[in-house]
This record gives C-alpha cells, sequence and structure tokens, in this order.
C-alpha cells in the first residue's frame, strides 16, 4: 500500500519494541513511586464509609462529589504534593471534625461506593478510634475536671465515658478521666478538635493503629486464671522440644 | 519554509477571520464553558453540576462519569455503584455518537494548552519531533488497565495530567500550574504533539470508542483539493486525513473514519476551497 511506503519491517518491530518497552518502565516506575505516596499520614480522615484504604484507593475517583456535598466544608481533596494519595478526599479533625449528618449527604454523593453506601446509620461509621494519647498533658489526668472531650461527643456517655481513678497516695486526688470506647467510638474527630490544650492530648487514629488485636488463639479463661487454648495451634507457641524452638527463631515469636 | 508561514492565509483571504476560525472558536467556548459550568457551584453557588470530569451529577439528578475511569474501577475488582455506572453509559453513549475524541478537543482542558503550544512552535519556527509512534498511546492505555487490574488501585489517576488539571481548576490548583506548564513547555520545546497526539491513554481510550461513531468530518468536495496542504499542518493527527482527502483513485470514501480523528474541525475552517465538513460517516463510495 502506498500508505505503508517507508516502514520496513524492522522499523515497524523497532517502534513496537520501544513502545512497549516505555510503557512497561513507565508502568514499573509508576508502582514503585506508588508504593510511596499511597500511604495516608495518620492524622488524616476518609470521609465516614470509607472502604479499608487498599480498596478505597481502587474505588474513589476522585471526583469530588462528597467534597461538595458536605454542608459543613469539611472535606478536602488532596492536591498536588500534598502527603495524601492525589485527589482523594479526607479530613483532619483537629482543623474541622465531622459533625455526623444524620443523612450522610458525603456517603449518598458517592458514585462508586468508594464511601460504602450500605452505611445507614451514622452511628455505625468507623472513620477512625479516639486515643487518649497523651496522659502526661490531659488536664483530667492531671485532676482537673476538664471533660470537655467527653460533653462534646456526638454519643455522649458511650463513646467516650468518665471513670474514676481512685486516690492512690497522699497528696494526689481522685481523678476523673475521660476513657474511648472502640464499640462506639465512630472517629469523627469532635473530641481532638474540641481539646482544649494547644496540641490535643486525644486523637483520632486509623483503626488499624489504634486497635491491638488478639491471636485468636490464646485467651484466658473467665476468672482470668488459666490460658484456654480455642485455636489450631499447639498448646503453647512454643515446641516441647528446645531445639526446634531455637532453629525456628524470630519466626515463630 | 515560506509556505509554513502562510498557514491559513488563504482562508483567511477567501473566508474571513470569522469564517476561518469558526469551528476554533466554538470548541474553545465549549470548553470553556465546561469549565465555567463546573466552577459557577463553587465560585457563584449556583450548582448546576457538582463534581469533576471523573464523575458528576447535573442538577442533582443526571449522574455522568468517564468510561475509561469506571472500566479502571471494575479492574480494581470493584464494582460501582448505579450512579457511576448509569453516568458512564450517557457519557459512552454520547461519544459513541458524536466520536470518542470529542472529549479531546471540545471538552479537555490539556488540549487548549497544547493546541496553544503547537501553534506558538509554528510561529517560532521550533523544530521539535515527537520520537515515538503514534501507536505508543495504546501501550500506555493497556499499563493503565494493567496497573489498576495487578495493583487493585487507581495508580494512573496519580500522574494523570487530564484530571490533574481539571479537577485542579475546579477545586484548587496548588502545584497543578506546575503540571500545566510543564506540558506546555514539553509540547513547544521538546515534542510535536506529543502528549495528545502520541502518549495520551485518555486519548487513545476515546479513540477506540470513536472507531464506530457517527460523527465525522467528511471530504466532500475533495476534486477541489488544490494541494495546498494547510490541512495538514493544522491537523493535530494528519494521518487521518489522507485516506480520505487522496482516496479518490482507489475508490476510497471520503469519510475520515479514523477513530484518532478529533472532529476538531480545525480543516473546516483552514481550507480556503471548503472541501470539508461535517456529517453523518455512513460509508459512502462517492462524494454526493
Amino acid at each position: 500500500m502506498a500508505i505503508n511506503k517507508g516502514i520496513t519491517r524492522r522499523n515497524f518491530l523497532l517502534n513496537v519494541a520501544g513502545s512497549a518497552c516505555g510503557a512497561t518502565l513507565l508502568g514499573a516506575g509508576l508502582s514503585v513511586y506508588s508504593r510511596q505516596v499511597i500511604s495516608m499520614p495518620a492524622l488524616m480522615i476518609r470521609p465516614p464509609g470509607a472502604l479499608v484504604e487498599e480498596e478505597f484507593l481502587g474505588a474513589c475517583v476522585r471526583c469530588g462529589q462528597c467534597v461538595r456535598d458536605c454542608p459543613y466544608d469539611i472535606l478536602h481533596l488532596a492536591g498536588l504534593g500534598e502527603a495524601v494519595p492525589l485527589g482523594s478526599p479526607y479530613f483532619v479533625a483537629r482543623e474541622q471534625p465531622c459533625r455526623m449528618c444524620t443523612d450522610i449527604p458525603c456517603v449518598k454523593a458517592c458514585p462508586t461506593g468508594a464511601l460504602d453506601h450500605s452505611l445507614e446509620n451514622i452511628d455505625d461509621a468507623r472513620m477512625g478510634l479516639a486515643v487518649l494519647v497523651d496522659e502526661e498533658n490531659c488536664l483530667a489526668f492531671r485532676g482537673m475536671r476538664c471533660e470537655v472531650c467527653f460533653h462534646i461527643c456526638p454519643l455522649l456517655d458511650e463513646a467516650i465515658t468518665i471513670d474514676l481513678l481512685p486516690k492512690t497516695r497522699l497528696g494526689k486526688l481522685p481523678r476523673f478521666v475521660p476513657v474511648v470506647h472502640s464499640d462506639a467510638c465512630t472517629g469523627c474527630g469532635m473530641c481532638e478538635g474540641a481539646c482544649v490544650l494547644q496540641e490535643s492530648a486525644i486523637k483520632v487514629f486509623p483503626r488499624y493503629l489504634a486497635l491491638g488485636k488478639e491471636t485468636g488463639q490464646h485467651r484466658y479463661d473467665d476468672q482470668g486464671e488459666k490460658l484456654v487454648n480455642e485455636g489450631e495451634a499447639d498448646d503453647t507457641p512454643f515446641s516441647s522440644n528446645p531445639l526446634e524452638t531455637i532453629k525456628s527463631g524470630r519466626r515463630s515469636l | 519554509m515560506a509556505r509554513q508561514a502562510e498557514v491559513g492565509a488563504a482562508a483567511l483571504h477567501s473566508k474571513g477571520w470569522l469564517k476561518s476560525h469558526q469551528w476554533l472558536l466554538l470548541r474553545r467556548m465549549c470548553q470553556l464553558s465546561i469549565l465555567g459550568l463546573f466552577l459557577l457551584g463553587p465560585i457563584a453557588g449556583i450548582w448546576l453540576i457538582k463534581g469533576n470530569l471523573a464523575a458528576s451529577m447535573i442538577l442533582d439528578t443526571v449522574p455522568l462519569s468517564d468510561p475509561y475511569l469506571m472500566l479502571q474501577v471494575f479492574l480494581t475488582g470493584h464494582t460501582p455503584e448505579l450512579a457511576g455506572l448509569l453516568g458512564a453509559t450517557i457519557v459512552l453513549t454520547f461519544y459513541l455518537l458524536v466520536s470518542g475524541r470529542v472529549f479531546c478537543s471540545w471538552v479537555c482542558p490539556v488540549n487548549i494548552v497544547t493546541d496553544i503550544a503547537s501553534d506558538l512552535q509554528h510561529r517560532l519556527g521550533i523544530k521539535a519531533r515527537s520520537h515515538y509512534s503514534r501507536q505508543a498511546r495504546y501501550w500506555l492505555l493497556g499499563m493503565t488497565l494493567i496497573l489498576a487490574f495487578t495493583t487493585g488501585s487507581l495508580l494512573w489517576e496519580l500522574v494523570n495530567p487530564v484530571s490533574i488539571v481539571f479537577r485542579g481548576l475546579v477545586f484548587g490548583l496548588g502545584l497543578g500550574w506546575g503540571v500545566i506548564a510543564a506540558i506546555f513547555l514539553f509540547e513547544l520545546l521538546l515534542s510535536h504533539r506529543g502528549w495528545c497526539g502520541h502518549l495520551c491513554p485518555v486519548g487513545a481510550f476515546y479513540g477506540l470508542i470513536g472507531r464506530v461513531s457517527l460523527l465525522r468530518v467528511i471530504a466532500a468536495k475533495r476534486e477541489q483539493c488544490n494541494d495546498c496542504m494547510d490541512c495538514f499542518d493544522v491537523c493535530p493527527e494528519p494521518q487521518v486525513i489522507r485516506p480520505a482527502l487522496k482516496g479518490e483513485e482507489d475508490q476510497r470514501s471520503p469519510v475520515i473514519k479514523s477513530g484518532m480523528c478529533t472532529n476538531c474541525g480545525r480543516c473546516i475552517d483552514i481550507c480556503s476551497k471548503d472541501v470539508f465538513r461535517f456529517g453523518v460517516g455512513i460509508d459512502k463510495k462517492t462524494p454526493h
């Protein structure tokens, strides 16, 4: 054909190889680069109903409709150069916590379900978990009746309760301290936003950072005296043969 | 070359400035109006449309979404909500009718940047070539789809200049100006229509949709062509013109059938002999 004049097989193959090579290199570079950038800083919180982060980054198309439909304008889309994956929505509780609208407009606005539409009651949201990170500076732990976080919590007396720490030694008064309950806390961040300290003593962290997790194999019995084995594993994590334990090294620990 | 400096001069002389720029003006008005509609909400509080080109909602009722992005979402293993699927179907249907790359020339904001850079390159006589094939974009398209599938994450959206620029303009640009500047300089100094014409996988995707579209540019009066080559000079995808314009002796259709034609209409503007026109691309062997 006249149109193909001048294109030899060699040139054609070189072209194809070049393009394929370029695309592969770019793809490889992009996936390595993404390892560095796809990580949420602990204090940036996803909107309510967000899927777990790995799934969220595959589902969110970064359209910003959740941002637009938030009546309190707390949500941002990450711009270029920010520490949040580009274009994805987040809020910072210390600046503007989630007000937990009962109709959850941000979730309804999401066209892909990156914010899960099965979230119908905002109290079921798990954006994160409030953690009292600094007992040294928390006014309650220093003996004052602050309790601002307790009073501002939308799930009053459920997500945060005030527990009495009894008088421990001479000269120290009983203290009334806030305790967060992970089965009720939505991670809205009202407590973090309201903490009267310059740097908040209570902070919302991603739940995977805030919560410990049992192995699921061992627990104490109801009297709290004896270790009960519920799993498939051996009675103890250690083999009866000490050599085995030495050989397996760090792996089993 | 002396001839190059006079691209469009013949059309300007015979048709006047307005007539020889009408599709270009309409296109710019269309691109800027779409951007304006999205900005009307954040600036003036009039929410006709919410979101951005990835996905949006017109008057809180009609969803629109980018089928290319929705395809990537599917590949990550996630099924979008009904609004996303419906939006992608609406957009896909629209582009199947008017040709996919109408997105590139009538909607995409990056096109304004690359067109200006390309025009300036021509005026300044900068000689730059794109040292890669026009097929490279299909490889990049494949790469973006494979990455979505293998990583389960929309990796392309971390670097996609098309979405960075539009989302930036609507939601706050920040360092996005750097991306615009980078594309401009790349198109001005380092390549000739390198991004839109060779590399952009978004354009490649919409080009594939455009293979079966109805709305086409037709070289209806190709017998009047005086071989001035102006259309080849202004066309962002000049390889698509020849089969239609010069296909008379081979009994080929005067319809530009390549999906890579962006339906920008610049060839219609620039032709002093009015060879081209828009039309419904039913396969006709002979003009008229």
